[in-house]
């Protein structure tokens, strides 16, 4: 078992945490039997921070995410772990209890606000909606809190817009109406799932900096899943860095793109394209991210990665250990490895 | 020498609105005077937001569209003229490799028929010398010999786009339209992918027009850049030009809105200024 060879004990538990994932797995039953694509996570999202989770597709980052709000369906997964939101246990709720908690104390946007929204209700209506569920509202008093929302997202004429449906919107602004849904019960966490990838980069930066404001106005924290390094460096705090369903590395921004320790954060890197270097060939990370039941029990990474050690890398689990407080690696080569960063 | 591709006025309209009669009332421009030439052993990148019309000028060029007015002349022809053989071998010399590897390889066609196929219909060469061919093509682009007989589902998304890419480069093509060949890649792959089309560039001079959102790939890959609007081409440059020296609005707002992790450290110092 991966779990019994953690080197050091759990992180201390600090109340100021609103979120804290310890030892979170995920199973999915598939033609190969019970195959884990998320295996023992464990982070936190401080107070008031952003924290980035980042991986490629198939690295269960998405999965930790849906686990997290409790969206995952009931047949056919088993979660074990704990997730903790505010201090509550989200992990063995029923499903009445998890909406009582959706949307008041976590919310979440997708990446694709468009399919997010429903086609045959106003915005305003949608707003309204969540607002009459968790505070109890009338329908007239939640619907202008729905404008209220949706003049703080940036949208202007809120009160007549607020009567328009969904498809009367651009792809950015439908993404502001997702953020008033989800920002209306001022929710002390927000997962944002990749939420810009699909808008272009003009509209993309509006959002970022509406995110941010909401972030200082509503004093919630966000965990963003992006696998954009651009994005994460705009946004975020802290990182953790996914591969094949584990956290590789965790750590701050500055350290990140400073002073990766683990070879695939380095890879990660090196892949983006440097204008400086112009005509010269990319740095890319030979072979792919193997299909979760093709996860060897030792180093994940190991057959992709260029210091890799036959004998060390490839011969049993590989623990994510400490470094400092707050920064952890997931490499057994990690003390005698020099790794580049992002201009190194 | 002359450019291999010179592309003048091009323009291009869809129906928009019709009246009770079924005539059209509205007509909505898509390509608005595009023009721009494409060097050989060059690569154009066409960026802009989604809507610019970036991949229906691409089309245009390869005529998968017809234009309703402008010139194309590749290598001294004129592509809207070609008809029969010419056409065949204008198919031929120019490619194009597009965004989706998943909607754009026939899922019923396995991989040995994908990428032979061009070459029975071009040279009628069969059998034995045909799948050599494919062999040589597939083991170019980094797949295995032993995976011929497989059907499209069976691979990744990096792998059919390899596969894709092979088949565009069978026929020997002295151009490809690469219509954001690796948006729908990881980065780790999308880096494999790219390096094959540098590495192609610099063995055989092939020439490209690269379409793509991301502009600091753009930046990376391109020699020389249009930047596209509501379809108009606003600006041209040199890529260095362009991206370090904007003149168009337009293009500085593209330009800044790129997040751009190398400048994090100045942003973080300037955000700490402000505060």
């Amino acid at each position: 078992m991966v779990t019994d060879l953690s080197l050091s004990p759990p992180p201390p538990k600090v109340q100021d945490d609103v979120l804290q994932i310890d030892r979170l797995s995920v199973e999915f039953s598939t033609d190969h039997g019970w195959t884990k694509v998320v295996d023992d996570v464990s982070f936190n999202v401080p107070l008031g921070t952003t924290v980035g989770l980042v991986g490629e597709s198939g690295s269960g980052k998405t999965v930790t995410s849906l686990a997290v709000m409790g969206l995952l369906p009931s047949r056919g997964v088993r979660v074990t772990g704990s997730v903790q939101v505010a201090g509550r246990e989200m992990v063995g709720l029923t499903d009445r209890q998890l909406s009582d908690i959706r949307g008041a104390d976590v919310s979440m946007v997708f990446q694709e606000p468009r399919r997010s929204l429903s086609p045959a209700f106003t915005v305003g209506d949608q707003i309204a909606e969540v607002v009459r569920r968790h505070e109890g509202l009338s329908k007239k008093a939640s619907f202008t809190r729905a404008v209220e929302m949706l003049d703080i997202v940036g949208i202007d004429h809120a009160a007549r817009r607020a009567r328009a449906y969904p498809h009367e919107f651009s792809g950015g602004m439908c993404q502001r109406v997702m953020l008033a849904i989800a920002m209306v019960c001022k929710p002390k966490l927000l997962i944002a799932d990749e939420p810009t990838t699909a808008l272009d980069v003009t509209v993309q930066k509006e959002m970022l900096r509406l995110m941010k404001e909401l972030q200082h106005e509503f004093d919630v924290s966000i965990l963003f899943i992006t696998h954009d390094l651009g994005v994460v460096a705009e946004m975020c705090d802290r990182v953790n860095v996914m591969y094949a369903g584990q956290v590789v590395e965790s750590t701050t921004i500055d350290d990140l793109f400073d002073d990766p320790r683990h070879p695939y954060t380095e890879g990660l890197l090196a892949a983006i394209p440097d204008p400086r270097a112009k005509g010269a060939r990319l740095s890319a990370i030979p072979g792919a991210v193997p299909a979760p039941w093709d996860w060897p029990n030792t180093c994940r990474f190991q057959a992709r990665c260029t210091h890799a050690e036959p004998g060390r890398c490839d011969a049993a689990p590989i623990a994510l250990h400490d470094l400092t407080e707050g920064r952890g690696v997931r490499c057994v080569r990690e003390s005698e490895l020099t790794l580049k960063g992002l201009d190194g | 020498m002359s450019p291999l591709l010179e592309v003048t006025g091009l323009r291009k309209s869809f129906p928009a609105a019709r009246n009770l009669l079924g005539r059209v009332t509205e007509r909505t421009v898509v390509s608005d005077d595009v023009s721009f030439t494409v060097g050989r052993g060059e690569t154009l990148g066409i960026v802009g937001e989604s809507g610019a019309g970036k991949s229906t000028v691409g089309r245009q060029v390869l005529r998968l569209i017809e234009p309703d007015s402008g010139t194309i002349t590749f290598d001294g022809d004129d592509v809207r003229k070609l008809k029969g053989k010419d056409l065949l071998a204008f198919r031929r010399r120019a490619q194009m490799i597009f965004q989706d590897p998943f909607s754009s390889l026939d899922p019923h066609m396995t991989i040995r028929n994908a990428v032979g196929e061009p070459l029975s219909i071009h040279f009628g060469i069969k059998g034995a010398d045909r799948d050599a061919r494919v062999v040589e093509m597939l083991e170019r682009v980094g797949m295995r010999a032993d995976q011929l007989d497989k059907y499209p589902r069976e691979f990744s998304g990096g792998q059919l786009q390899r596969i894709a890419i092979a088949r565009a480069l069978t026929l020997d093509p002295d151009f490809i339209v690469c219509d954001e060949p690796v948006a729908a890649l990881d980065v780790s792959i999308q880096a494999q992918v790219l390096n094959l089309l540098l590495d192609l560039q610099a063995e055989r001079g092939l020439s490209y027009i690269f379409i793509s959102h991301d502009l600091s790939l753009v930046r990376f890959l391109a020699h020389r850049v249009v930047v596209m609007y509501r379809g108009q081409v606003i600006e041209t440059g040199t890529a260095e030009e362009l991206f370090e020296n904007p003149q168009h609005p337009y293009t500085k707002t593209l330009v800044a809105a790129v997040p751009d992790p190398r400048a994090r450290r100045s942003s973080a110092a300037a955000t700490a200024l402000e505060a």
